[in-house]
């Protein structure tokens, strides 16, 4: 079972502060959708709205096209999946999962079969005997999920469910995670801080902050074409470097320059650009290190991040900002050597002081 | 093992903070003088005196087990340790589920809800002279409470302190309403230590008001429901002054309590060899409840 949901502009306060104002998003059926934001912005909030354990202020909710927003949780066909995995203690894990069943009395052969279903496709079959407390924190992890799932859900709600299991387990159960969803074939919202889970599992990403949605779109439209400031500084690590620049034009294209003397020449087009203050963006990958060449476009080496593949090189410039920039991963570079840079300027993202973002042609193909 | 890099030297050197220091047994010296002189002392004492034929004047001969079959053959005895089984009976299982109950309706975060459990909790900190006399004034016969209100009915009160049938009901309701105040706060604090999210799993899950309360509630303190009952069977095996404010232990011995067959016969009879003997019995009584506790604690949360 799948389903659409709508939600229409929905807003949440909590006494005088809001938490959500006038927000509104369409998620087709089968999609696998992720929340992803800062602490605070209000996207667990949201996934709560939609399971019935929030209130709606004002807007609406509809799965299916039917409103549920003024439905009692159990009755709204959706099934969540809690950062605590909220078992019941007391309960084996065969009860934790027949408990939703049997509450609508569902047939008892019924709920066998789709217990067995569920415990094959998890490999929880030899924990159904067992209460929560006698297992581990991954083991628990798969019998909410297959709580969620014998339930056989219109949609499933994930509260970062990933959070509290370790680097390894978090890994693989992200990639279980996205071939659940392809087997299942339903609607799947995800809530996350955590970009890597929100790139590697979502067909499309809601970056929420600061009460509202910043940007909606596939992984790699985020990635390369962010919406704002914002959404370009939070996806992506190492953040993305930003620059104080003066735009000029130079045959039809942005030239920018830094108070240092840096000059980029960028593929974004000067047509429509606003006076005022602008900053560069450009991420690390664009970045690359290069021989000292004795013109602005060098500085000294503050710190190196060796990640194996490729190693981050943090570099000082004259003026006393600091470039992240990319090296290869035998890189011989030290602290403290002085290195030169080349800039990918046809990669760079021009941002005014709203945070809205400018993108060259080129920055929508990788 | 031998250690390659030297380590043993070094090891030796090491400072284990866990070992064992004389000076520490000062912190514990000043309570443990009390526990010896005041507990142990008098717990041994009247196990020595239950053997001896002793009253005020002397320490007695030694008489073997007399005193233990002396109790046996009395009817009175006998009498006070059923008087005392029916009590706990008409008692425990009252302050149990009412305690339950309040703490269920009074388990939120309202105004009234704090004043309510405060209210519910205030009849504990009276003194027991205090509480008999309180009900003493409802129960009491013709002028008071009840007989007024059976009065509007035309009806008559039920003899609560002078109907054989009907006095260990009259002291088990004044028990329950001075005693009620603790286990509605031991059965509030357990209930705010289950976590909120498997009340949001469960309403996800469909259940209603009760099938949470079955399944999710109930089984979350059972633990608490029994260390309730154990407690207040340890306490409740105690009864004393109720029974001796309210009724003197009348009519005919039907109110009369273990302990207060203690006071009876060791300070009006004198005889405390008896009554010692007597006294063990409770102990050994109160002991077997007290054990239940201890197993029933030392099990960890079977969840």
């Amino acid at each position: 079972m799948t389903a659409s949901i709508d939600i229409k502009n929905v807003t949440k306060q909590f006494g005088s502060l809001t938490v959500l104002d006038e927000l509104s998003l369409s998620i087709p059926a089968n999609e696998f959708v992720v929340f992803l934001g800062p602490s605070g912005c209000g996207k667990s909030t949201l996934l709560r709205m939609i399971a019935g354990l929030e209130s709606v202020d004002s807007g609406e909710i509809l799965i299916n096209g039917e409103r549920i927003d003024n439905q009692p949780p159990g009755q709204r066909g959706v099934a969540m999946v809690f950062q605590s995995y909220a078992l019941y203690p007391h309960m084996t894990v065969r009860d934790n999962m027949a408990f939703g069943l049997k509450n609508i009395s569902v047939e008892r052969s019924v709920i066998e079969a789709r217990i067995a279903e569920a415990a094959r496709m998890l490999e929880i079959g030899h924990l159904l005997d067992r209460k929560p407390g006698q297992l581990s924190g991954g083991q628990r992890q798969r019998v909410a999920i297959g709580r969620a799932v014998v339930k056989e859900p219109k949609a499933f709600l994930f509260d970062e469910p990933l959070s509290n299991l370790d680097a390894a387990l978090r890994t693989r159960t992200r990639i279980e995670l996205a071939q659940l969803h392809q087997r299942l074939k339903s609607t799947m919202i995800f809530v996350t801080h955590d970009q890597i889970e929100a790139m590697t599992l979502a067909d499309r990403i809601v970056v929420m902050n600061n009460r509202k949605i910043e940007q909606i779109g596939a992984p790699m439209e985020i990635y390369n074409r962010p919406a704002t400031r914002f959404v370009a500084g939070f996806v992506g690590a190492p953040a993305m470097n930003f620059l104080p620049v003066k735009v000029s034009s130079n045959s039809g294209y942005v030239t920018a320059e830094s108070g240092a003397g840096l000059r980029i020449a960028t593929a974004i087009s000067a047509e429509g650009l606003a006076s005022g203050e602008f900053e560069l963006g450009l991420r690390s990958e664009h970045v690359r290190i290069t021989q000292p060449s004795g013109d602005a476009a060098e500085g000294v080496v503050d710190v190196l991040e060796r990640l194996g593949e490729r190693t981050l090189v943090y570099v000082r410039l004259g003026d006393g900002q600091q470039i992240v920039g990319s090296d290869s991963g035998d890189s011989r570079v030290r602290v403290g050597d002085r290195v030169g840079l080349t800039f990918e300027g046809n990669k760079a993202h021009l941002f005014d002081a709203s945070g809205r973002a400018w993108h060259g042609q080129e920055a929508g193909h990788g | 093992m031998a250690d390659p890099v030297n380590g043993n030297a070094r090891r030796a050197k090491s400072v284990d903070i866990y070992a064992p220091q004389w000076r520490n047994f000062l912190f514990v010296a000043p309570y443990l003088t009390i526990f010896a002189t005041l507990l142990v002392f008098p717990l041994f004492w009247g196990i020595w005196l239950s053997f001896h034929k002793a009253d005020t004047f002397s320490s007695g001969r030694f008489i073997g087990f007399d005193n233990y079959v002396r109790l046996f053959r009395d009817g009175i005895f006998l009498q006070s340790i059923w008087n005392t089984f029916y009590f706990v009976f008409l008692t425990v299982p009252a302050l149990a589920l009412i305690g339950l109950f309040l703490a269920l309706c009074l388990n939120r975060r309202t105004r009234s809800a704090a004043v309510l459990r405060t209210l519910f909790f205030s009849s504990s900190v009276l003194s027991v002279t205090i509480v008999t006399l309180v009900w003493r004034i409802v129960f009491i016969p013709d002028i008071g409470l009840l007989s007024m209100v059976f009065g509007v009915f035309g009806a008559k009160a039920p003899a609560f302190l002078s109907d054989p049938d009907l006095a260990m009901i009259g002291i088990a309701i004044a028990t329950v309403w001075w005693c009620i105040g603790l286990p509605m706060m031991l059965f509030l604090s357990a209930l705010q230590q289950i976590p909120q999210d498997i009340y949001e799993a469960a309403a996800l899950d469909n259940a209603n008001r009760w099938q949470t309360l079955w399944s999710i509630t109930l089984p979350s303190i059972k633990r608490t429901f029994v260390l309730v009952i154990i407690i207040q069977i340890v306490l409740q095996f105690q009864l004393f002054g109720q029974s001796w404010l309210m009724t003197r232990g009348g009519p005919n011995n039907v109110t009369k309590p273990i302990v207060l067959y203690i006071y009876d016969t060791a300070f009006r009879r004198w005889d405390l060899g008896l009554g010692a003997a007597a006294s063990e019995i409770l102990f050994l009584l109160i002991l077997i409840a007290a054990m239940a506790q201890y197993f029933v604690t030392r099990r960890k949360a079977d969840a």
